[in-house]
């Protein structure tokens, strides 16, 4: 360890390393390419997936939506192709049976309406919606609030509107809340106007309002379109939607190996087959770097050894004069971390800075490709410590061959 | 100082052997100023570098300062080397890269001695061979005869037993062998064993004692006139 720590050591080695500028500067080229390149690919894989996050990123991930289509299977004297609704029964039934797994329950119903505004108007789709809904998925907020629970209860003629509806059915400045709405005939109060969101949105521009004002005002009685669940944390999702379609088959006489009755979506399983992409991708950027990483070390063992090559007679006259085989190994040895070291590290520098313009160039604004492109710091000292490790051991190679030849052998080497 | 018994060495080549050292017996005392003579493959080159330990020997005995030199590894070799022995080369062979000064320096860096103090010595010894004012120079900025006075000066450096010169003045003229040669007489004057290998006999001239080597045996061993004109 003495050794480490001994100026001398360190003179020897900035010796040799001043006569071979070139070799030195193509050995920590190699290396320099294996570790910036590792850093650069994962950090933009790490970009692609905040990205991916950032698309779902407005809805609970772990949602079921549920909605009914028409059977496929003739069952208890009922032909095929028969059509039903979901019912707010459904609703309740489900929530009892599932307390434990199902986290939010939100019945829909939804219908397009010519929506008024004094002289203005728009087709806009108008939803009958619980306050949860804002749970999953958030509707961030310009102006007012979302609906709530006395919305519910006293049946409320309110709405919230999307800012596009609100830039076209209002005058340029007009403040929207307390304004009036003309939705079939029936003036509704605006309380708020939503934000909607750049990525994924099922919605459109929608008007929310209160589902039990809908219901009345739409006369659908216990009728549900369809409805979105979310899971408790720890809940199998997978599992769960199979349950729930199996209640709800029995519920509406459905056949249970009926494919076609229940239409049903879980996000979380679709988002699993992007991350599954992801995940492939990062074992893609590992290999690649790896790859590189050890053949940049190679290199290094290489050009190494064709210096000890180069310098057997050096090594020679060294050793005439009294240098130890370890001396001469350890210098070697020596050598080559230190120009791994160097090389990683500048590799590392680079490859954050080429990941800082990534990210100045592509990371900002709405529709970033890539978003935060960043590396674990442990991650990148592993890389770096096995790095350096390799060093050493590719080291040992010429280190050795250094040592094996007589003296008098490398002092006649011409 | 050296004592050498009986020595035999044959190198391998294909399956034959060639055998270069045939049995020899020499004894050089400490102080004394030796030169082998011999023809191209009369084997004293084989003979020097088996006395430097930069060679292993088959046979014989050979004692160095007194030590039984057998199944030497080469850390043992290396610090023997390092202790006793100062080696001059008819190539020099100084390292290319570095200056006279680090150059002379480098052997006491094998012997741990620190920077400060090492260069401070070497400067010393510099001087000595009247190189002071080139000490910052490389190698390939000197001529001949100053590379070989940079060289002595490294054989010099660790204050050895015994300088080891193989054909010190082989690669030089006539003046410039002189003065190399005057030096060496400096050192031997100073009590240090010198042992030159050359096949000039104006080099074996200026040294005490001349030992003959043909076909890897000692045909002669005498003292020279200079040798004779200092014994009495």
């Amino acid at each position: 360890m003495k050794f480490l720590f001994d100026s001398d050591s360190w003179q020897e080695i900035y010796g040799s390393i001043r006569k071979n500028k070139i070799r030195t500067g193509i050995t920590i080229i190699g290396v320099l390419w294996g570790i910036f390149l590792l850093v650069v690919l994962l950090g933009a894989a790490r970009g692609m997936e905040n990205g991916f996050n950032k698309i779902f990123g407005d809805f609970a991930t772990n949602s079921v939506f549920v909605w009914t289509q028409a059977t496929d299977t003739p069952f208890k004297g009922f032909q095929k192709g028969r059509t039903f609704r979901l019912t707010m029964n459904d609703i309740d039934v489900l929530k009892t049976e599932y307390a434990d797994e199902i986290k939010l329950l939100a019945p829909r119903n939804q219908r397009n309406n010519l929506v008024i505004k004094d002289f203005k108007s728009g087709d806009f789709k108008v939803s009958g919606d619980y306050p949860i809904l804002d749970q999953i998925q958030k509707k961030p907020l310009l102006y007012g609030r979302f609906l709530n629970e006395n919305d519910i209860s006293s049946s409320a003629k309110v709405t919230v509107i999307s800012e596009e509806m609100y830039k076209q059915l209002f005058d340029k400045g007009e403040f929207p809340i307390g304004e009036y709405l003309k939705i079939n005939s029936i003036s509704y109060k605006v309380v708020g106007v939503y934000k909607r969101s750049s990525n994924v949105d099922i919605d459109g521009d929608t008007a929310y309002i209160p589902f039990t004002t809908f219901r009345k005002v739409y006369n659908t009685s216990d009728k549900v379109d369809w409805m979105m669940i979310t899971a408790n944390e720890g809940t199998n999702i997978e599992q769960m939607e199979k349950d729930i379609l199996l209640t709800l088959k029995g519920l509406h006489k459905v056949h249970p190996d009926d494919e076609r009755a229940f239409g049903s979506v879980n996000l979380g399983k679709e988002i699993g087959k992007v991350t599954g992409f992801l995940t492939g991708l990062q074992f893609l950027t590992w290999f690649v770097g790896i790859a590189t990483l050890i053949a940049g070390v190679f290199a290094i063992g290489n050009i190494l050894l064709i210096t000890v090559k180069e310098r057997t007679k050096e090594i020679g006259i060294r050793r005439a004069l009294g240098a130890t085989p370890k001396s001469i190994r350890q210098q070697i040895i020596l050598e080559s971390v230190f120009l791994t070291t160097i090389a990683g590290m500048i590799g590392i520098i680079f490859g954050s800075l080429v990941l800082f313009l990534i990210d100045t160039a592509f990371g900002q604004g709405e529709d970033a490709a890539l978003i935060n492109p960043t590396v674990d710091i442990p991650v990148i000292m592993i890389a770096f410590g096995t790095l350096v490790f390799l060093g050493t051991l590719i080291g040992l190679i010429p280190a050795h061959m250094a040592t094996v030849v007589k003296p008098i052998e490398a002092l006649r080497e011409e | 100082m050296i004592k050498i018994e009986k020595l035999h060495k044959s190198y391998p080549i294909g399956k034959d052997s060639l055998h270069v050292l045939k049995g020899i017996d020499l004894h050089i005392k400490e102080g004394e100023f030796v030169s082998i003579m011999g023809s191209s493959g009369s084997g004293k080159s084989t003979l020097l570098n088996i006395v430097g330990l930069l060679d292993v020997h088959d046979e014989g005995n050979y004692f160095l300062n007194g030590q039984l030199i057998k199944n030497m590894n080469e850390k043992k070799a290396a610090l023997l080397r390092n202790k006793f022995l100062g080696f001059i080369f008819q190539s020099f062979n100084l390292i290319s890269y570095k200056t006279a000064l680090e150059n002379v320096a480098l052997p006491l860096y094998y012997k741990g001695i620190s920077r400060k103090e090492r260069l401070k010595t070497a400067l010393d010894y510099l001087e000595k061979v009247g190189l002071k004012d080139w000490a910052n120079h490389l190698p390939n900025e000197l001529s001949g005869g100053q590379k070989q006075r940079v060289a002595i000066a490294r054989a010099l450096v660790t204050k050895p037993k015994v300088v080891l010169a193989d054909e010190p003045t082989g690669a030089l003229d006539s003046t410039t062998t002189d003065s190399v040669m005057d030096l060496l007489k400096d050192i031997n004057n100073e009590g240090m064993t010198v042992f030159v290998i050359t096949h000039e006999e104006e080099v074996a001239e200026q040294t005490k004692r001349v030992v003959r080597l043909k076909d890897g045996l000692i045909i002669s061993d005498e003292i020279t006139a200079v040798g004779k004109s200092k014994a009495v």
